[in-house]
């Protein structure tokens, strides 16, 4: 099994052209940097698929597939080797990863062509994707805090990577440090987890959790913080604020980092920690209330937002928040669903944005788009499939996944009414904006200056990856299909042994059989289930008649009803109320505390005042030398006198 | 029985008495020559505790050489009288007391060492010491000896080139 | 006869001593101060051959030679320097010589 005995070559290879890259790509022409980075990308995602062929031919005993590389840290008790495994939600966010990575690659070929530091781009994305595929591979939870901090790490490398400007080099420090809040807590999780079950590595803590009962307070601790990190990382309440700003990097990294794969690490982890999490349901009740909750706010203020990304950028956060909420309700396979489906179509978002930016000329801001339906087929074709996916349009990958997260929620095993009813809201403003943003960029007139802005469609490099994504975002969900018609989910059979290996067993059985479907709850619930579509067509159907067929309503409720809209534009003010709670009074703390306080007064004052008293003695000390024979006879005379009194003293401490 | 005694005492003062003569006085010479008295007198003394060779050498070398040669420079070199002014705030303030207290101590200290209780006789201490110190000088000392003959040597050696008249 | 014990010749050499190195610091001609050196050499052979009187041995009366063959050699050369001085300069106080002044 080649691959399987080696899976650090999935690692080496990004590595290898991040260091290639980076160390000699200056002086290259773009053609040899680009079959470094997209080379190395494309090796690793043939890897994957040999990977996947593999592990299709092991037996369920061997699987986790675990590879043991060396031992990294021994300190008494706390050991931790570089270890990777591999099962089947591995499989699912490797393949996602790779494949979605590879694409993006390729279209940063034709998107970054123009562009300065070509090569310090592409090592940095090289060096995220070794991250990336380092934390989904590890096998206990040091190794994944690497790929964690990793990517953190590219991400403010990339959302900073024009970082002589201001808004780009303060966007990148934002999301470092918000993530940074949010890995806190995880660090102390991580703790907690070896305090309590002696190890860290995910085979021992889930054999560990599933023999001995664990007090629930420890797990729910445990739980909280480690969601803590996830918050910071996926963007959820309140965490969130980095990921909008985050839009100041190139399209390319919006759509690979903070769209299909960097934000999902959360998602990854509250999966990948399934036995503690559904061992202690308050986390889970935590985890899915932030989810829905910023599914709901974040669709909010994507409502008005009038940048092209920003809009995504909110709808991300959402999106993540649905996949929270999946987990949170015990359906950790309907998150992961549509965790991958999300990658394929908020990657191809994203890309045809930069697509639609690029034709534009740097142009961001929709309302100063329109009409460019005709102009850029290719890029409004796969955006409109893109949005239909992502709306929930039946047929498209994201009803599928999007479905069954609100089906889990409203009749699952942790059913929650309340978070149904948000997450239907969310879907419904989702859909709504979503269209908004396709009618506004591309229908009705042009309300942009024809003569000096020549829009032309993109290069192939960057329209081939944007079909094959739109492939992906209609088929990428018929796993799932066979279930509306009474049959069963693949993906979620595929996932299954991860989910159930050491799941708790199921309380109340009986409960759940005893509910036929005779009683007027059930028949309601059953009712229920095709809402979601019912407000999907809603949201498409509002957007029309609000962007297309008179298009002055936005307008007028915008005046009316000014003080909403308002705060919806300016993001409920968080920023600000941050700004005012958070960062100004850290800036006195560091100013006036410790800069003036600790650095000047008393480590300069050390140095500086040894230098003084130096001096000052030296000064006084100088004085001896007078010229003056008779001032040093006198000072011999002491020195001879104090001599013959130290003899003495000897000679009287010997004697008595 | 009182002879010694009677010697003692006007030697010693005559002793101090040159020393305090040698500072008061403000001409060169008149201290060159209060230092010869005190030389005189410590031979004396030495007669006294019984060291006949080491009277004859100070009599003979110290007074006898090494102060006339200090004379033959004072008269040469024609110094004037020293003035009064004082420089050196140190060797007001500090000196003398200073001075005084090593006086005070170093006799409290000398007088109670233990060989202090001994007992100085008039006799001379062996009959015939010069010939055992010549004995001892040849024998045990014979290198420090030989060292100051040539220690001389030097001296004589440097004190002519440095005199010399530049050429 | 009456015996003078050896610690009076001690303290007699003590006040010696301390004579000296009040002339030492006290004065400013250098001859004087020179002469004061020698005071204290003196003073010094007092204490040795009490010394080997009272321990009735004879050591101390050779160093008493050493030491007064040294303050020989010692007063030449320095007499030698002092006259230099007196030839280069006009006054032989030794307030003027602060060459070593920093």
């Amino acid at each position: 099994m080649p691959i399987l005995d080696h899976l650090w070559i999935i690692l080496a290879l990004p590595l290898a052209g991040a260091a290639i890259n980076g160390l000699f790509g200056k002086r290259w022409p773009q053609s040899a940097v680009n079959s470094v980075a997209v080379g190395s990308v494309t090796l690793a995602f043939l890897a994957v698929a040999e990977l996947v062929r593999e592990f299709t031919l092991l037996a369920p005993d061997q699987i986790p597939y675990v590879g043991r590389y060396f031992t990294w840290m021994v300190a008494g008790p706390f050991k931790v080797d570089f270890s990777l495994q591999v099962d089947q939600l591995t499989v699912v966010m490797l393949l996602t990863v790779s494949f979605v990575g590879m694409l993006i690659h390729i279209y940063s070929t034709g998107y970054m062509a123009h562009e300065g530091g070509y090569y310090r781009f592409f090592s940095y994305l090289n060096l995220f994707m070794f991250f990336m595929l380092t934390l989904v591979m590890a096998a206990n939870l040091i190794v994944m805090f690497v790929g964690w901090e990793g990517v953190g790490l590219c991400s403010y490398l990339l959302i900073g990577f024009w970082f002589l400007k201001k808004s780009a080099a303060d966007a990148g420090k934002k999301a470092f440090i918000t993530t940074r809040v949010g890995d806190f807590g995880f660090t102390v999780g991580v703790l907690l987890v070896f305090a309590t079950f002696g190890s860290i590595d995910f085979s021992a803590i889930f054999k560990a959790v599933a023999a001995n009962p664990i007090s629930e307070v420890t797990l729910t601790t445990i739980c909280i913080l480690l969601f803590t990190g996830a918050i910071g990382k996926s963007a959820q309440l309140p965490l969130y604020v980095w990921l909008p700003d985050a839009m100041e990097g190139p399209t390319p990294v919006s759509a690979l980092i903070h769209a299909a794969t960097m934000v999902t690490a959360g998602v990854y982890m509250v999966a990948r920690m399934n036995p503690l999490f559904s061992r202690a349901p308050i986390a889970m009740l935590v985890v899915a209330i932030v989810g829905a909750v910023t599914a709901f706010y974040s669709a909010t203020i994507g409502l008005v937002q009038t940048d092209i990304k920003k809009v995504l950028a909110y709808s991300t956060v959402s999106q993540l928040g649905y996949m929270f909420l999946a987990c949170g309700v015990g359906s950790y396979a309907a998150g992961i669903f549509h965790l991958m489906t999300h990658a394929f179509f908020k990657g191809l978002l994203f890309l045809a944005a930069g697509s639609v930016i690029h034709a534009m000329g740097g142009e961001q801001d929709m309302m100063k788009m329109g009409g460019l339906r005709s102009k850029i087929p290719i890029t409004y074709w796969t955006m409109f499939i893109a949005t239909l996916a992502i709306a929930g349009i039946p047929g498209f990958a994201g009803f599928f996944s999007k479905d069954e997260i609100l089906e889990a929620a409203k009749s699952g095993p942790n059913a929650n009414l309340i978070l149904w009813v948000l997450g239907v809201a969310g879907a419904a403003l989702t859909s709504f904006y979503m269209f908004r943003l396709v009618f506004l960029t591309f229908f009705g007139k042009p309300r942009y200056d024809e003569h000096h802005i020549h829009v032309h469609e993109s290069p192939k490099n960057m329209t081939i990856p944007l079909v094959i994504l739109a492939i992906f975002s209609i088929f990428g969900g018929w796993f799932a299909a066979p279930k509306l018609i009474g049959g069963i989910d693949y993906f979620e059979k595929f996932l299954a042994p991860v989910f159930s290996m050491y799941a708790p067993p199921m309380a109340e059985p009986a409960h759940v059989l005893a509910e036929s479907t005779a009683s007027p709850e059930m028949e309601l619930l059953t009712a229920l289930t095709g809402v979601p579509v019912i407000v999907a067509v809603l949201g498409l159907l509002v957007a029309w008649w609000l962007y297309i067929k008179s298009p002055e309503t936005p307008k007028r409720w915008a005046q009316s009803l000014r003080g909403l809209y308002l705060l919806l534009l300016n993001k409920y003010y968080v920023d600000e109320i941050y700004a005012a709670l958070f960062v100004r009074p850290l800036l006195w703390l560091s100013t006036n505390v410790l800069w003036h306080g600790v650095d000047e007064g008393v480590i300069d004052g050390v140095v500086n005042g040894s230098a003084r008293v130096a001096r000052a003695s030296g000064g006084q000390l100088r004085r001896l030398q007078s010229g003056n024979t008779r001032s040093y006879a006198s000072w011999v005379l002491i020195g001879a006198i104090g001599f013959s009194v130290l003899l003495i003293a000897l000679y009287v401490k010997v004697v008595h | 029985m009182i002879l010694p005694l009677i010697i003692f005492s006007l030697c010693a003062l005559l002793a101090v008495g040159g020393a305090v003569a040698l500072i008061l006085s403000r001409e060169p010479i008149h201290s060159a020559l209060a230092l010869i008295l005190v030389m005189v007198s410590l031979a004396v003394l030495y007669l006294l505790l019984g060291a006949p060779f080491v009277a004859a050498v100070q009599i003979i070398v110290y007074a006898g050489a090494i102060m006339v040669l200090f004379v033959f420079v004072i008269m040469l070199l024609n110094m004037e009288a020293e003035e009064r002014t004082d420089f050196s705030k140190i060797a007001k303030f500090v000196g003398v007391p200073l001075g005084l207290v090593l006086i005070v101590w170093a006799a409290y200290w000398l007088a109670h060492s233990p060989a202090a209780s001994a007992m100085g006789t008039g006799a001379a201490m062996e009959p015939s010491s010069t010939r055992e110190l010549s004995k001892q000088l040849f024998r045990q000392y014979l290198f420090p000896f030989e060292a100051t003959s040539i220690l001389i040597l030097i001296a004589l050696l440097g004190a002519l080139v440095m005199a010399r008249k530049e050429e | 006869m009456s015996v003078i014990p050896v610690s009076w010749y001690l303290v007699l050499s003590a006040i010696l001593f301390g004579l000296g190195v009040v002339a030492f610091v006290f004065k400013r001609n250098v001859i004087t101060i020179f002469m004061s050196i020698e005071l204290m050499l003196n003073a010094v052979n007092l204490a040795f051959v009490a010394f080997a009187r009272a321990h009735n041995q004879l050591d101390g009366l050779v160093f008493v030679f050493f030491v007064i063959v040294v303050a020989a050699a010692e007063a030449a050369v320095g007499l030698a320097i002092v006259i230099m001085l007196a030839q280069h300069r006009q006054s032989l106080s030794v307030e003027r010589e602060n060459l070593l002044k920093f």
